[in-house]
């Protein structure tokens, strides 16, 4: 990279960076059961669809309502493992069949399926975990970029694969295992995955693929791939017009924000042990680009409050006023596409920081010398405008 | 999956589930016309459109039972005045939304699908509030009922070709009322050219409002037809919102015709796929298949050639 590291890390952003890792690698593990953790790690697996929601969407400009499908394939691909492992044929000899999914054996099924089979390799199962998501995301880029389909229209097909997607895995029970999705799984190469112990170690495993996203995004956000993102938002033919190919720079991004969610998903799997269709269709998909959307969509770190902020919302709602939680979340929706465009991270970015900056000024002073290398950066003006769109006139920043 | 029937028994199933389709094709047509007036005319996405489709739905629901308790002499002629109803309620419903949420977002087309999307899980939770989770059944008067027996093989259900007959009408009048009359030519005046239009001295606002309201309005009749093909429940709606988005894209979203058209493709192919294939099989390659037409032809069937 050309960039040092001191540019893609400025102090400022470390330090975000640290304060996140504090709650969620020592505050939450000391404070919370295991329970409760387990919740945190399940909620934290969104936080990768919304990373990516925050690259596609707040930087590119790319609404994709089909994240649910890259989670959901991620996911699925791990389950795959899993149950295959589940189902050896002395925990299935009393079916029919021994050896195969128990939902195969209900559904008539005597052999497994020749795309099953080399889910029973671990290798394979975490490269298809990867490979499979990011290169159907990488067709449906190249179909709709490449024709310069954008905006709404992208929005709305991704919406329909979603859906088609959905109804093939109910539709095609004996292969997916329908609407129950794929359940009672087990073990992870022999190592129990429903004890206490495992799910401590998952949480954390979780947490360590989370801060490689981020870091990757945060690279992405300030590289030149980043400043090319948000000109493409901002003024897509002016990039164009500039000699940058625009489709090529909105398939990377869509397949990146696609490579997270699988990664979400597959997680996801392991640690609240079943996947089915209710985490690929329409409506989860959706509730992503809230999570993303509250977090604020041009704030990486705000991506992973909004996830966790919203879904303990969720169920707290969940659990002592179950009627109104549709209201609350409509409500919410509604407020914050009205009120705040910018999430959560526009009302730090207004309020709190002012005050932090106001409050360690003196200390700031004492080293004039980072301010008189920042500022010779070399394009200050638009690295600032990725930051804070409020900058940006209102009306440019939603052109598509 | 062919082979095992002869060609006369083919036209005959053929007929049947085409004309099985049609009441699928009439509430399709009407979403899609309502959509495609707020999505196509004025850039809207409406994903609370399958909401106030819904609303149509429960209003007939409501009107079939308010006449068997209290007018059940006059129960023959209900439908039109649940119709009415619904036009009515529905029409009203979506000026409110557009003067309390829609016309803040003119130019974030992408946030009116969240806002709208919050707006739906309010009123889906408002309607399991008021009508309760089971889904609701509403009963035709016996004349709508039984079918038209064409051939001895071929019958035609009557209240589908009452819906078809109802569809057709309201197509025409929203054909005539968006290219014919003085209010259609304000609304695309509006919406080739906001300020030029405004300088003229035409309204926006109140066109934009009535316009959404109309939107609304043609979802809440489809309610009304929809309760002759399904039952009626707090997220029924939701069904219909993404294969109404595809109808309205598939169509080419500013031409009403394209939306007829497409409605026609999409509902006719599931209905008659739906008698060889499993129904899911059938919605699958259905929407496989629009989709894959939209990727090669992303304007749609019938797209105006006008370059944005």
């Amino acid at each position: 990279m050309m960039h040092s590291l001191k540019q893609i890390f400025p102090r400022h952003d470390l330090i975000a960076f640290a304060i996140l890792a504090a709650i969620l690698a020592i505050v939450f593990p000391l404070t919370m059961d295991i329970f409760r953790l387990n919740l945190v790690g399940k909620y934290l697996t969104y936080a990768f669809v919304a990373l990516g929601l925050v690259l596609c969407w707040g930087y590119g400009g790319i609404l994709s309502l089909g994240q649910g499908i890259f989670f959901g394939l991620g996911g699925y691909c791990m389950a795959m493992f899993l149950k295959l492992e589940a189902s050896s044929p002395e925990n299935t000899a009393i079916q029919s069949t021994p050896g195969i999914p128990d939902f195969m054996d209900w559904n008539q099924l005597t052999e497994l399926p020749w795309f099953w089979e080399p889910f029973h390799s671990l290798p394979f199962t975490l490269f298809a975990v990867i490979a499979v998501p990011t290169v159907f995301a990488f067709f449906i880029g190249v179909a709709m970029f490449k024709r310069r389909v954008g905006g709404v229209y992208f929005a709305i097909i991704t919406q329909a694969i979603a859906a088609i997607l959905t109804i093939l895995i109910i539709g095609q029970q004996g292969f997916t295992g329908g609407v129950n999705g794929i359940t009672d799984l087990r073990t992870f190469l022999g190592w129990d995955i429903r004890t206490d112990s495992a799910k401590y170690l998952l949480y954390f495993v979780n947490l360590v693929l989370l801060f490689i996203c981020l870091v990757i995004a945060q690279c992405v956000r300030k590289n030149k791939l980043g400043r090319i993102l948000v000109a493409m938002r901002v003024r897509e033919e002016r990039v164009r017009f500039s000699g940058y190919d625009v489709s090529n720079f909105k398939i990377f991004v869509f397949c990146l924000g696609a490579l997270f969610s699988a990664l979400g998903g597959a997680m996801f799997t392991l640690q609240v042990g079943f996947m089915s269709p209710t985490f690929v269709g329409i409506v989860p998909s959706i509730e992503m680009v809230i999570l993303c959307a509250v977090g604020g969509r041009l704030s990486i770190l705000g991506a992973i409050y909004g996830a966790l902020l919203v879904n303990f919302a969720k169920t707290s709602f969940s659990e002592t006023f179950p009627e109104l939680w549709l209201f609350a979340m409509g409500a919410l929706f509604i407020s914050v596409v009205l009120f705040f465009p910018n999430g959560l991270a526009s009302l730090y970015q207004e309020y709190v920081l002012p005050w932090i900056k106001a409050r360690f000024k003196p200390r700031v002073k004492t080293k004039p010398e980072a301010k008189v290398e920042s500022k010779a950066k070399p394009q200050p003006e638009l690295s600032e405008a990725t930051d804070d769109s409020a900058n940006l006139p209102a009306g440019a920043r939603y052109e598509n | 999956m062919f082979a095992e029937y002869s060609a006369s028994e083919l036209t005959a199933i053929f007929a049947m589930q085409g004309f099985a389709g049609l009441i699928l094709f009439s509430v399709l047509v009407l979403m899609a016309l309502g959509l495609a007036i707020i999505f196509g005319q004025m850039g809207v996405i409406n994903m609370a459109h399958g909401e106030f489709m819904i609303l149509g739905a429960y209003i007939t629901y409501l009107t079939s039972n308010v006449f068997a308790e209290y007018l059940p002499s006059l129960f023959v002629g209900y439908f039109f005045v649940a119709m009415i109803l619904a036009f009515g309620v529905t029409f009203l419903l979506g000026m409110a939304v557009e003067w309390g949420l829609i016309r803040f977002l003119y130019k974030r087309p992408l946030d009116t699908l969240l806002a709208t999307w919050g707006l739906s899980l309010i009123l889906q939770q408002l309607y399991r509030t008021i009508f309760g989770a089971r889904e609701v059944g509403v009963s035709l008067p016996d004349w709508m009922m039984g079918s038209y027996a064409l051939t001895d093989i071929i019958e035609v259900p009557i209240n589908g070709i009452f819906v078809m007959i109802l569809t057709l009408v309201i197509a025409l009048g929203v054909y005539w009322l968006m290219y014919k009359s003085g209010w259609g030519r304000q609304v695309r005046a509006v919406v080739q050219n906001r300020p030029m239009a405004s300088a003229v001295g035409i309204n926006t606002e109140k066109v934009d409002r009535v316009t959404f309201g109309l939107g609304c309005g043609i979802a809440g009749i489809a309610g009304s037809a929809f309760t002759m093909i399904g039952s009626t429940g707090p997220t029924s709606g939701q069904l219909y919102i993404v294969d109404t988005f595809l109808v309205v894209v598939f169509g080419g979203a500013q031409s009403l015709l394209g939306t007829i058209a497409s409605a026609f493709s999409i509902s006719q192919a599931q209905s008659t796929m739906e008698f060889f294939l499993s129904g899911s099989m059938a919605k699958v390659l259905t929407l496989l298949f629009v989709v894959g037409i939209l990727m090669l032809r992303p304007q749609g069937l019938f797209a105006m050639k006008i370059r944005h």
